[in-house]
């Protein structure tokens, strides 16, 4: 997330002082993100840096005022239009720990999937139930904090349906491994996945 | 029957169920311990085969346990002779399945008063209660339709009105979002947790985390055992915290 294109965008509105751009990107964005105020006036001195705001001066209060300049609407409207860059490669420490625990003997990797699926599993639990509470109670407001609560749930949903399809290839896997061995398991996954392991990776 | 603390719609105490004999028996569930209580929601979830399905089958009386006993409302179900047990599935459970199961020949409204009329409720009244039902599921316009004359999502809301009409205090639901589209699936997880938070204990069996995420408690099978268990917080710091926020 950009705070300085939120704050640029925040300021291309109107004019506003430090704590002011603060409370209003909390609004905003349903206080998903607290920002803390060290972070707004860091950001801000860069963005003066940049020549992308000015200081109006003081609003009477002792509150110092910022304004956009023509060069710091041009990098809003840039912002708008860019898609948002997707980290190369994207770092996702699941994934990471899942590669790396598949590859290593002695290590329970149906339990490290379950200990993640019940905890994803917890936290979609807890985005679900604040959607219903956000719905029952919409106040004008809550349209952007919808949005994100949106957002993770299709995050995590996808999280708990990656983990089954893991799941469901390594269970694959174990029943290939040893033909002498072809046991019959009550769990007839039947998927058409490749097995998961460090020749398939890549 | 006593009155207890919390009230225990559903009991599973060590239930096993084994299908065939011999070198050829197939455990589908194994030592199942599980409780709902009055006004709780809980999901089953699993991969294929784990016995989900089966877990469904027992709640309800559908089928018996080959160890291990069933109690709905304190009642033990296998005490039950088959007249007893078909008035209790008539008036506790409710039941919504994958395929609809809905008579083709009787309009919406018939459909839903049916199981109401079975056990000797009135042709006036029952008609009534079944209306309040489809309102509640959101098709009270739908009541004198037929079946071929109603999408797949209208005929699975008549189901799901079947299920929870007249005082069911125990609803059991497996998979009943199969065939519909991602918003119809919303709306019958709508009428589930609206009916728990009524007061109802509510079992659903699926295998979408998003339909489960509606429940208070989701239960993990596999291979016939319950192997986790996971109840939501409804702590907004750690939800955001777990978000990365």
């Amino acid at each position: 997330m950009s705070i300085r294109h939120s704050l640029l965008a925040l300021l291309q509105d109107q004019p506003r002082y430090g704590y002011q751009l603060r409370v209003e990107f909390e609004n905003r964005t349903g206080a998903t993100w607290p920002l803390n105020i060290g972070q707004v006036y860091t950001t801000l001195d860069r963005l003066e840096r940049d020549a992308l705001v000015t200081k109006e001066g003081d609003d009477g209060d002792g509150h110092v005022v910022y304004s956009i300049t023509e060069a710091g609407k041009a990098e809003v409207t840039n912002w708008f239009a860019a898609p948002v860059e997707r980290n190369n490669p994207p770092r996702n420490e699941l994934a990471i720990k899942l590669a790396l625990a598949v590859t290593l003997p002695g290590v329970d990797v149906q339990a490290i999937i379950q200990a993640q699926r019940a905890a994803s599993m917890r936290a979609l639990q807890d985005y679900t139930k604040a959607r219903r509470d956000t719905t029952a109670n919409q106040r004008a407001g809550d349209t952007a904090w919808l949005l994100v609560l949106d957002s993770l749930i299709f995050q995590t949903e996808a999280e708990v349906r990656w983990l089954d399809l893991c799941e469901a290839r390594m269970v694959q896997q174990a029943q290939s491994a040893g033909p002498g061995q072809a046991r019959k398991t009550s769990n007839g996954v039947t998927e058409d996945a490749a097995p998961l392991n460090a020749d398939s990776r890549r | 029957m006593s009155v207890q603390g919390p009230q225990q719609v559903l009991e599973l105490a060590k239930v096993s169920r084994t299908f065939g004999e011999g070198s050829t028996a197939v455990a589908a569930l194994r030592d199942v311990d599980l409780t709902i209580e009055a006004g709780e929601f809980v999901a089953v979830m699993g991969p294929s085969g784990s016995g989900k399905s089966s877990l469904l089958a027992l709640a309800g009386g559908l089928d018996h346990p080959t160890s291990g006993g069933v109690f709905v409302e304190s009642t033990p179900l296998a005490g039950l002779g088959l007249n007893d047990l078909a008035r209790l599935r008539r008036r506790a459970v409710g039941y919504v399945f994958q395929d609809f199961n809905l008579v083709p020949t009787l309009t919406a409204a018939e459909n839903v008063a049916l199981p109401l009329e079975l056990d000797g409720t009135a042709w006036k009244k029952a008609r009534r209660q079944a209306l309040d039902a489809l309102r509640q599921v959101g098709i009270p316009e739908l009541a004198d339709r037929f079946m071929d004359q109603m999408s797949g999502g209208q005929q699975q809301r008549v189901a799901i009105a079947r299920a929870v009409v007249g005082q069911r205090r125990l609803i059991l639901a497996d998979e009943p979002t199969g065939a519909l589209d991602s918003t119809t699936g919303q709306g019958v997880m709508e009428v589930l947790r609206a009916r728990a938070d009524a007061g109802a204990a509510v079992m659903l069996v699926t295998h979408e985390a998003r339909h489960a995420a509606w429940a208070d408690r989701v239960v993990f099978l596999r291979d016939g055992r319950i192997v986790d268990q996971a109840a939501a917080m409804h702590d907004p710091a750690m939800l955001l915290a777990q978000a990365g926020f």
